[in-house]
């Protein structure tokens, strides 16, 4: 029998950026708020100090810093057909796990979704027609603007130190930023990050091939900074330590830096961890959460904290998971196409063009998460004319490494063999003169994909794992191979000695790292018989459960996701502390 | 604050620079004490003796014979036994990796397609035991010893096949699983920081030109931005703690 603990106004389950950012927004309302995280607690000082932090095999190789599959994992398929069996190490794609989650491990990239993603299926119908879009793809609108999300956009960038270059600003087009995002009102608040040799190459090409190149932006600051909840951010340091390390500059924009520690200065804000949660209570007229269950990992004590609002702030996976568990909406069924539950659950596509410069020199190592180069020409620009290639969607192309760390980075041409004094004088040469283009693509959903909860293998609690039900599909492959020609266009007229060939990648494996963008599974939208959430990403079955983060996307795009999951996360917060707490219920 | 924690740093180089005179290393053999003066003081520990703690005699003769084979003497490094590569293999298998650590265990243990990944019911350490009892045993049916007694051209023609999924063992798990976990295990003790025992004087780091993990660059970001190479001396997780 579980321990129920004194009642709470607000318990929030999981303690990374969205759970962060809720905490933070709400915690001036005094109300006494209880956040669950299942990890453990993290400081840049206890935890990303040099040299300990600087351990590829440890926190790359070993993934220290994320998700301990052993403990609770999900079972992966590409179709109905097979058999769904556990991913038994983490591989595709690396969730977090302790205070921060995948904040603290992530590259920074931070973009603004434009409405080309936001009035995705508006869009293509207008232009294209309904028959465009096939049977099979249930695309919607997400039911939010842009233009409505650019506040909070705003308010994410300045607090997490955005470097980049604004490309629209309401007072007019500005040279050398990106010229297909939608207008907003103010720049970044730091300048873009310095990029190397090879960023400057691509955008050389990329500007004679007439696209439009530009930095990448980031939460890695470019200058020391100091945000508007006065939290300090030093200079990036360059040290190819970022993506799935912790920053010991605190350079890097990170939940444990800047929300977290804002929150928790307010004594009504609780922060628990070693807390898994298991489930959302609900009371007997299923309508209705009470409070969550949870188990203390460091004691196993079973525990009950009871609450008037619960707000799921775990990784994509995670929320769906606890929907499921729960019992929250209706789970979706891929023979009948109903239920929300699990439904459009995306990925990511993407690949990239290998070449080696005979001469030339990147130095691999001089890297952050973010600098680099991007042309948005096949993605946010709606003048890029789909109907030729057939798909919906696009890509983003870049140049920029994220660091060389020498076990998993060692590049080295087509033909080299794989051991032997030739591959280490391939090795060698190729560390230094290699250098890559890679793209980025959308993926809409399919009927086809999905989660829901696997029938055979369960977690260390017992609970059924996630199962997910997922393939790139024909939408997906000829976005990869449009995606693939475009690196290899590019690629080209940059000049190197060898281009490697660059084969698409056709079918989803777990194995190898893809992208750790994962979205949908509790999508958002106006129309409660085809959504899990409304808007404010608020439970149309039980109201005063939120769903938060990508769970809430109804498809993904080719660019990052923290920019619009952030932006989410403020707008819920907002409609909470000035609507929601005033009159409990559906928010409208 | 272009130079967080600038007293540090400082030091920290400094130290970094005398440890490359001093190479905080098992390996390297104490220095001659200097003769003193002074009351003779406690005899000073000796450095750590290198040993196996894991692999047993017919293993540690497979990896020492697989480190050698793959990563030969030449003009960039010494071979992969004097890196000290089974030593780093030796330290993994033992360890909480090699033991299962985060690798979800639960069956059933059907095989799936490639794209579901590893589903074997063994940890790293159990299945290098196994494959290493298969490949002897695939190499003495086939050239008639086992792997660290064979030429060196029936080393490369055992290894190849086994990479490229033409010698089926004949029993046990896969041969291309193993395979996959012996070529990991080598060049991650070729690779990683030599903290973990191989990687020996940061010889991999030097071949290929990784500073290694004291990385201040933001200077050098704008410095290098024309394709010149940046060297410098790698530094190791010892040489700054």
């Amino acid at each position: 029998m579980a321990r129920k603990l004194p009642r709470a106004d607000i318990v929030i389950v999981g303690f990374g950026w969205t759970g962060g950012i809720l905490a933070r927004e709400l915690a001036p309302t005094g109300l006494k708020i209880v956040a669950l995280e299942r990890g453990g607690p993290r400081s840049t000082e206890e935890d990303f100090a040099v040299p300990v932090i600087r351990d590829e095999l440890r926190f790359d190789r070993r993934h220290d810093l994320m998700a301990d599959t052993a403990t609770d994992t999900c079972t992966v398929r590409n179709s109905l057909a097979e058999t769904a069996l556990p991913m038994r190490r983490l591989g595709s794609f690396l969730p977090g796990e302790g205070v921060g989650g995948a904040g603290v491990h992530w590259n920074g990239t931070t973009w603004r979704w434009s409405d080309r993603d936001l009035r995705i299926r508006s869009l293509y119908r207008e232009r294209y027609g309904a028959k465009y879009i096939p049977a099979d793809m249930p695309l919607r609108d997400w039911g939010v603007t842009s233009a409505e999300l650019e506040p909070y956009y705003e308010k994410f960038e300045y607090v997490a130190g955005v470097s980049g270059k604004a490309g629209n600003l309401k007072t007019g087009k500005v040279p050398g930023g990106n010229p297909f995002e939608d207008v907003r009102a103010k720049d970044y608040p730091l300048p873009p990050l310095t990029h190397g040799h090879g960023p400057q190459l691509f955008a050389e090409a990329a500007t004679k091939l007439g696209y439009h190149p530009f930095p990448r932006p980031g939460a890695n600051a470019s200058r020391p900074y100091t945000n508007p909840d006065g939290m300090h951010l030093g200079q990036c340091q360059y040290c190819g330590f970022c993506e799935r390390f912790g920053c010991e500059s605190n350079a890097k924009g990170s939940p444990h830096i800047t929300v977290i520690p804002v929150a928790l200065k307010h004594p009504n804000v609780e922060l628990r961890t070693h807390a898994w949660v298991q489930k959302v209570l609900l009371d007997s007229t299923r309508k209705r959460a009470t409070g969550v269950a949870y188990v203390d990992v460091e004691t196993g004590e079973e525990l009950e904290q009871p609450a008037d609002v619960v707000l799921l702030c775990a990784y994509q996976l995670g929320n769906v998971h606890l929907m499921l568990l729960s019992g929250i909406g209706k789970p979706y069924d891929p023979k009948t196409g109903k239920g929300v539950i699990g439904a459009n659950y995306c990925y990511q596509g993407g690949g990239g063009q290998l070449m080696f410069f005979e001469g030339k020199s990147f130095n691999p190592f001089i890297a952050t998460g973010s600098a680099g180069v991007t042309i948005d020409d096949f993605h946010s620009n709606w003048d890029f004319d789909r109907g030729p290639h057939g798909f919906v969607g696009g890509s983003t192309v870049q140049c920029g490494g994220s660091g060389g760390r020498p076990i998993g980075y060692r590049p080295t041409p087509p033909g080299t063999p794989l051991w032997g004094s030739d591959w280490k004088r391939a090795t060698a040469k190729g560390y230094q003169s290699a250098l890559s283009v890679s793209f980025f693509t959308s993926v809409t959903p399919n009927r086809g994909n999905y989660l829901d909860l696997d029938p055979t293998y369960t977690n260390a609690f017992g609970q059924p794992l996630l199962r997910m039900t997922f393939d790139f599909h024909e939408n997906e492959r000829k976005m990869m191979a449009h995606g693939a020609s475009l690196c290899a266009e590019i690629g080209k007229a940059m000049n190197p000695t060898i281009l490697a060939p660059n084969r698409p990648r056709n079918s989803w494996s777990v194995v190898p790292y893809q992208s750790t963008h994962n979205t949908g599974g509790a999508i958002m939208g106006t129309d409660p018989s085809q959504t899990a959430v409304n808007t404010w990403q608020q439970s149309w079955d039980v109201p005063n459960v939120f769903s938060v983060g990508a769970s809430s996307f109804p498809h993904n795009s080719a660019y990052n996701p923290t920019g619009p999951l952030a932006a989410l996360a403020y707008r819920t917060a907002e409609a909470i502390r000035d609507r929601y707490l005033k009159h409990p219920g559906l928010l409208g | 604050m272009t130079q967080p924690r600038v007293g540090r740093r400082a030091f920290l180089t400094g130290a970094a620079l005398a440890g490359a005179a001093s190479a905080v290393d098992a390996q390297t053999p104490p220095s001659p004490a200097v003769p003193s003066a002074s009351p003779p003081a406690a005899k000073p520990a000796k450095a750590a003796p290198v040993g196996y703690t894991f692999l047993k005699p017919a293993e540690a003769a497979f990896v020492e014979a697989l480190a050698a084979h793959m990563i030969p003497a030449d003009e960039l490094t010494a071979d992969g036994v004097a890196l000290g590569v089974p030593v780093y293999i030796d330290r993994a298998l033992a360890g909480g990796w090699g033991k299962g650590d985060r690798l979800y265990r639960q069956g059933p243990w059907p095989q799936g397609t490639p794209n579901q990944g590893y589903q074997l019911p063994l940890t790293p350490a159990e299945l290098f035991r196994a494959g290493v009892r298969q490949a002897n045993a695939y190499c003495r049916t086939t050239f008639g010893r086992a792997f660290d007694r064979l030429a060196a051209d029936r080393k490369e023609a055992f290894l190849l096949a086994l990479s490229r999924g033409q010698a089926a063992f004949g029993a046990g798990p896969p041969a291309g699983a193993f395979f996959d976990l012996i070529y990991q295990l080598v060049m991650e003790g070729f690779f990683a920081d030599p903290i973990y025992g191989g990687n020996r004087d940061k010889a991999s780091w030097a071949m290929i030109g990784f500073p290694g993990v004291l990385a201040n660059n933001a200077r050098n970001a704008e410095a290098y931005r024309d394709g010149r190479r940046y060297s410098a001396k790698p530094v190791s997780i010892a040489d700054m703690s």
